[in-house]
């Protein structure tokens, strides 16, 4: 199990109804089920996830969060989980604003941008990075919008929601971010993970 | 041909009101079962057959000698595992494979139905099918299953049903006819209708059918049901047992050839006023209107687990209606899940051997099963 998912888990209270954006082969899904008891429903845009997912027995929908969370009326959730992919999408403002519509509460985790092998590999290379969490060239990477922890607390005071929650996975290890020690998660931490609320 | 001895037929003494107002009494209803009911009575799957077929889901159809059919998906170790579970099909009223319809003698003409039948709908049907519940003892099904019109009747089930089954899949069809749909089914009953030996619906007196206008709403329907580019890498333009194109209007072409074919294998099988009557009951299909124009609504009451597939090459009820009931489903926060199957063999995948289709479906039901 990979340790975001511990993390995620944490993050979340029992017995509460969830939505997985992107969810997927539904491991993440798979676990949260089983260790905390939830109802949770899947949105993935792979026709061959989507079926995986349904040989495990969850409930998922083949389809694209930049258009398909439309149909869900407003908190149709109590937590909705986006997973290493805000990157990927067209437009990450009005994605965000959609999970803070369907959910009461969004869980987010980006791969940090900010992080030192990326600036190194950049600065030494001069080359777009490429690194172990982002395995792509950059004609070839789904990551159209990257961004750094910093930009994404930077994100929440321009379109205005909260950051609940903030956390910082590095080396195997889950500290907290605050604003004393922001640039300093910003360059070592692989992952940020955010709870967020409108 | 002994037909009635191959076929079930419960005879429902329950009346029937219809949505047309008339009520039928002590109507015959045949049904077909694969698998046995288990202790327990929760291992019931009710498969609601599309236009033109019946309640021999699989295996040899013992009136045609052909395989039933669905017989890809349906079987022991199959999608609708016959080992695990207990299948139920009836044979619609309005059709002709033992369930009350037009070739039916009128009692009181002491001749066929023909055009004096009622008109039936969705909804009729499906009232007409839940009797086979109380028949078996089924309290509650685990599924209801069906692709096109079939899954209007799954559609139409759990809405008057809400509690009545765990599981539903509805694949490959709409909440509601849309104009094209009701467009070509208004070709083939004109076909049919056009048809001299078709007599105000009154053939059988005359002892004719009417083949060809029955072959020719046969054909045109067959096209409906394929996608352009399967039809193409089938057919493309070659040539039907001949070198060269013979200036005449023989079947030049193979793809004149197999559409002859199937129009004339149907007429022997199909009845002309089924076929009317039935395209009807698919035409007045709009499961929103019965609710106010909320298709939500009709789910309301449920807790089924449903499951949506739809395919990319069907243009007859294409993936876009589909999602519209995933759509009024997830409005409400019912559990749905949905898939849209890559084939390029049009509206047929779901009859054919697709196997993401047929692996979805299984995985679907033997997972839920477990819950």
């Amino acid at each position: 199990m990979k340790l975001e998912f511990k993390i995620i888990a944490d993050l979340l209270e029992e017995n509460t109804r969830i939505l997985d954006v992107g969810c997927d082969d539904g491991t993440l899904m798979e676990f949260l089920k089983k260790n905390k008891n939830v109802d949770i429903r899947g949105i993935e845009i792979s026709k061959k996830k989507v079926q995986v997912c349904i040989s495990k027995g969850l409930t998922v929908l083949e389809g694209n969060a930049e258009f398909d969370l439309k149909q869900f009326p407003e908190n149709s959730f109590d937590y909705v989980v986006l997973g290493q992919t805000l990157q990927a999408f067209v437009n990450p403002e009005i994605v965000i604003k959609e999970l803070l519509r369907v959910g009461k509460k969004a869980i987010v985790t980006i791969p940090n941008f900010g992080h030192w092998r990326v600036r190194l590999n950049l600065l030494t290379k001069g080359t777009m990075p490429v690194t172990k969490t982002l395995p792509n060239d950059w004609y070839n990477t789904p990551n159209i919008h990257m961004c750094t922890i910093k930009d994404f607390v930077k994100f929440s005071k321009t379109i205005n929601f909260k950051i609940y929650k903030s956390l910082a996975l590095m080396n195997k290890n889950v500290s907290n971010i605050n604003n004393s020690n922001l640039s300093f998660k910003n360059l070592f931490a692989e992952l940020g993970i955010f709870l967020i609320e409108k | 041909m002994n037909v009635k001895e191959n076929i079930k037929t419960l005879i429902v003494n329950k009346p029937l009101k219809l949505d047309c107002g008339q009520t039928i009494n002590e109507f015959p209803l045949a049904y077909e079962t694969y698998g046995s009911l288990n202790k327990d009575k929760n291992n019931a799957i009710l498969v609601f057959h599309a236009l033109t077929g019946d309640q021999f889901v699989t295996g040899k159809n013992p009136i045609t000698n052909k395989d039933g059919w669905w017989s890809y998906a349906v079987g022991p170790n199959k999608s609708i595992d016959t080992n695990k579970y207990f299948v139920i099909c009836a044979n619609v009223i309005g059709g002709c494979m033992g369930s009350f319809g037009p070739s039916h003698k009128n009692p009181k003409t002491n001749k066929s139905y023909g055009t004096d039948f009622p008109v039936i709908t969705i909804n009729d049907i499906v009232n007409a099918q839940v009797n086979l519940l109380d028949h078996f003892g089924i309290r509650k099904l685990f599924s209801v299953v069906g692709g096109s019109m079939g899954g209007m009747q799954v559609l139409q089930f759990v809405s008057n049903f809400p509690d009545k089954t765990k599981t539903a899949v509805p694949i490959a069809c709409t909440a509601s006819h849309s104009a094209q749909n009701i467009a070509f089914n208004e070709l083939g009953r004109q076909a049919i209708t056009a048809d001299h030996n078709w007599s105000k619906g009154e053939y059988s007196s005359n002892n004719t059918i009417p083949d060809k206008g029955l072959a020719v709403a046969r054909m045109a329907a067959h096209i409906t049901y394929l996608s352009k580019k399967g039809l193409q890498e089938k057919f493309g333009r070659k040539l039907q047992e001949r070198d060269d194109l013979k200036f005449g209007f023989d079947a030049d072409f193979q793809i004149e050839s197999y559409l002859r074919y199937q129009g004339s294998v149907f007429v022997d099988r199909f009845d002309a006023n089924s076929y009317l009557y039935i395209t009807r009951a698919m035409d007045y299909f709009d499961l929103a209107k019965q609710f106010k124009g909320n298709l939500s609504n009709a789910f309301i009451k449920t807790n089924a687990k449903f499951f949506v597939i739809s395919f990319t090459s069907d243009w007859l009820y294409p993936t876009q209606e589909n999602k519209d009931i995933v759509i009024a489903l997830n409005a409400i926060g019912a559990n749905v899940g949905f898939v849209e199957i890559e084939s390029d063999k049009g509206h047929d995948s779901f009859l054919l051997d697709v196997p993401d289709f047929l692996s979805a479906l299984k995985n679907f039901l033997d997972q839920s099963y477990k819950e």
